[in-house]
């Protein structure tokens, strides 16, 4: 029951919040006839259909799965019948199987669905397993292998992110205020289980109804501390987050939990707890439907699997004028090449942009002003990064850690110059992976 | 259905460009500039001009010769224009402006690869080159109000000269012989509040550039007040010793730069033959700047381990 505001953070930059939707609350989209349900909706190794088309299924039930370990299994968000198994391609340029559902309109729930029984740690993993459940702050890390990290036993800190930096997304802030008692629970859930001492929720100072409402869910002996912190993009991402609210400095080349801490969006714990109590695995979400061509912005209740067109139909938009349509938020959202594209798991915004915002300004000049150095929260050197990469120079590249770029974005935006930086971030990152493979292989 | 664009993120872009930075640079000069029109009259204006357009041609045809694309749409062509007419006695004859004009854009700018590839700061080099070919010219003040008539033109010294006896509010004015950018404290800190305020300048080099040179000259024995009013020092320390190109990235990059200007500044005051010394530090430094910024190299977040503060 306390409330504390964050003393230190990580750099960044100051870009317009555009939080049409604070106060908009949830509304059920109505449920398309088709779901297109693609077989990788997460970090990790594609699921393979278990179901044959013809088949009848229930909402809820697994209809692909993997035998990897780093993996999450993918259950079905409506009743009906399967229509098609065949390939697909996803926005990041990957392929896979998708599982293309018609609907009967039931929405007939599995009948094997109960709530968990829960005695252990490992129960619990493996029923985090079970609900498919994934980072669903965007990341789509599988939260099974997150929770049973090897050193799990030193982990004594959960921070819940409720940063929710990205300009447009409020889907986590409507959680905090429709799904907060669910919250709570899987709050209690993962400090249960995993054994963790202390909880940070660290919530950005512009959702302060939101910092009340987690503050007011707990009780003070249970060693939950609510942070605001600064509002400045990014400061969800994870590492930003830690330090922000506990101080700790994750060193280069370390995961969180080597340093005690997990990071988990609260997107992620509410559903948590809402399935320790009915069950059911993950098969729905919020999104939020914004941008500067959307009149009606809303945040919808939506089936995992619905193509966008669906939602831009609800909310009267016309995806004519779009110049760009985003899966996430503007800063690092991946653009969907037509509206057939679904909704998966890890999505929590759709973004439309007008063709005027999504004009690519012609490239000048490095001017060496360092706003790209001043801006970084990763305190890299993007104008050097970006010079090292245009020379193909691996060892520079290696020299100025372009492996630590969070591909935030915060450099691209700043630029006066207008300068690719943060892309060429990426390219450098993958031209050290392919030179590490070459040597590996000699 | 109309095309969408898919591109890699970040999908929004700052406001922030280069030419808005220039705009910037030049609004902030204008109050240097009128008030060079009120003490040495409408010549002022001419040589500015002059500057500005031989700049802006020179630029033009060089980058047209190197097969280069062009450039003059960013302004900096004129930022550079108006600062080394600003750096320039009023009487100055028209040919020398043009003469300096080319020396900074066409060389010490433009060969060696355009903005942000300059090694020193383009107007302090071609002031300090004409300064040393033209040494008449570049030392032949004009008293303020000369214009009006009747008083005599031709001052034989500036302020610094004599700074002990000057007087501080002719000096915070710019009530005083000078180069027609320099004499008014007045206008350029206006101006340099006005760089800080729209994020264009960091403070730090104005700052610790100025009060070394007090705290040095305060110790010699010398009224520091006027020692900071006058001569070039606002000029050099707000709007050429912070060009991007030529001063270290980082903070304690960027305090060092600043305390060798001030340093070398007040040394060439001080004990040297020439009475100024702004333009020499700053071009001293600026050949610095490069092993500057790697020994104040800003470490990585993460990079030397983790670290476990409550």
């Amino acid at each position: 029951m306390s409330i504390v505001k964050s003393k230190r953070f990580l750099h960044g930059a100051k870009v317009s919040h555009f939080k049409n939707t604070h106060e908009a609350p949830t509304v059920d989209l109505p449920l398309p006839e088709k779901l297109v349900v693609p077989m990788i909706q997460h970090m990790g190794a594609p699921c393979e259909p278990i179901v044959k088309v013809g088949d009848k299924v229930y909402l809820g039930q697994k209809i692909g799965e993997s035998p990897a370990a780093f993996s999450a299994p993918i259950h079905s968000g409506a009743s009906g019948i399967v229509a098609e198994i065949s390939d697909f391609h996803t926005s990041f340029g990957a392929s896979c199987k998708k599982v293309v559902i018609q609907t009967d309109g039931a929405q007939t729930l599995d009948p094997s669905i109960r709530k968990p029984e829960i005695k252990n740690r490992e129960e619990f993993i493996h029923a985090v397993q079970e609900s498919g459940v994934v980072g669903l702050g965007g990341a789509g890390f599988p939260t099974h292998v997150k929770l049973n990290y090897k050193d799990i036993d030193r982990v004594h800190t959960l921070v819940v992110n409720v940063a929710e930096c990205e300009p447009y997304i409020t889907s986590d802030y409507r959680a905090c205020m429709e799904d907060t008692s669910e919250i709570a629970n899987g709050v209690r859930a993962v400090k249960k289980y995993l054994g963790i001492e202390k909880v940070f929720i660290g919530v950005e100072s512009n959702k302060p109804n939101a910092i009340k409402a987690l503050d007011q869910a707990f009780e003070p002996t249970e060693n939950v501390t609510v942070v605001e912190l600064k509002s400045l993009y990014p400061q969800g991402a994870e590492k930003s987050i830690i330090y922000a609210t506990t101080g700790i400095v994750v060193g280069k080349g370390m995961l969180p939990a080597d340093c005690g801490v997990i990071v988990m969006n609260v997107t992620t714990i509410g559903f948590i707890g809402k399935f320790m109590m009915d069950g059911v695995p993950l098969v729905s979400r919020r999104i939020t439907v914004d941008g500067d061509i959307v009149e009606h912005p809303k945040n919808l209740r939506v089936p995992i699997g619905t193509p966008i067109q669906a939602l831009l139909d609800f909310c009267g938009v016309d995806a004519e004028k779009a110049g760009k349509i985003l899966m996430g938020g503007p800063m690092m959202g991946t653009p969907v090449f037509d509206t057939s594209a679904p909704i998966i798991k890890n999505n929590n915004a759709i973004v439309l942009l007008s063709q005027a915002a999504s004009v690519i300004p012609p490239t000048t000049a490095c001017i060496r002003c360092g706003k790209c150095i001043a801006v970084c929260p990763m305190r890299l050197m993007p104008a050097k990064l970006e010079k090292a990469y245009d020379k193909r120079n691996v060892e520079n590249l290696k020299a100025l850690s372009v492996d630590l770029c969070i591909n935030c974005g915060c450099c691209t935006y700043i630029c006066p110059a207008k300068r690719h930086l943060a892309q060429k971030n990426q390219l450098g990152k993958l031209l050290l992976k392919a030179q590490a493979k070459e040597a590996n292989a000699k | 259905m109309s095309k969408l664009i898919v591109s890699p993120s970040p999908h929004m872009l700052s406001r922030n460009s280069t030419a808005n930075i220039m705009y910037d640079v030049v609004i902030a000069l204008i109050p240097a500039l009128f008030v060079s029109v009120v003490f040495f009259g409408f010549r002022t204006l001419l040589v500015t001009a002059v500057s500005v357009v031989s700049c802006v041609v020179f630029e033009y045809l060089i980058r047209k010769l190197m097969k280069r694309p062009n450039t003059i749409g960013d302004f900096s062509a004129v930022v550079t224009g108006v600062l080394l007419a600003f750096n320039l006695p009023p009487a100055i004859p028209i040919w020398i402006v043009i003469l300096g004009d080319f020396f900074a854009i066409v060389i010490v700018k433009q060969l060696f690869g355009g903005i942000g590839q300059n090694f020193a700061n383009p107007a302090i080099a071609a002031r300090i080159m004409l300064f040393m070919s033209f040494g008449t010219y570049m030392t032949t003040w004009t008293s303020p109000f000369a214009y009006k008539g009747g008083v005599d033109a031709v001052a034989s010294a500036t302020p610094l000269m004599e700074i002990n006896s000057a007087n501080t509010l002719d000096l915070f004015l710019g009530n005083v012989p000078g180069c027609i950018g320099e004499v008014s404290a007045l206008a350029l800190l206006v101006g340099g509040i006005y760089l800080v305020i729209r994020k264009v300048i960091n403070p730090v080099v104005p700052v610790v550039f100025i009060g070394t040179v007090f705290i040095i000259t305060w110790i010699a024995g010398d009224n520091p007040v006027n020692q900071i009013l006058a001569g070039g020092l606002m000029l050099g320390a707000i709007f050429m010793a912070t060009d991007y190109a030529t001063t270290p990235a980082s903070f304690w990059g960027k305090v060092i730069f600043a305390v060798g200007c001030g340093i070398i500044t007040a040394v060439i005051r001080l004990f040297g033959s020439y009475p100024e010394g702004v333009s020499f530090s700053i071009l001293l430094m600026n050949l610095l700047t490069p092993l500057i910024d790697r020994i104040t190299f800003v470490k990585p977040f993460g990079v030397g381990g983790a670290k476990q503060n409550v």
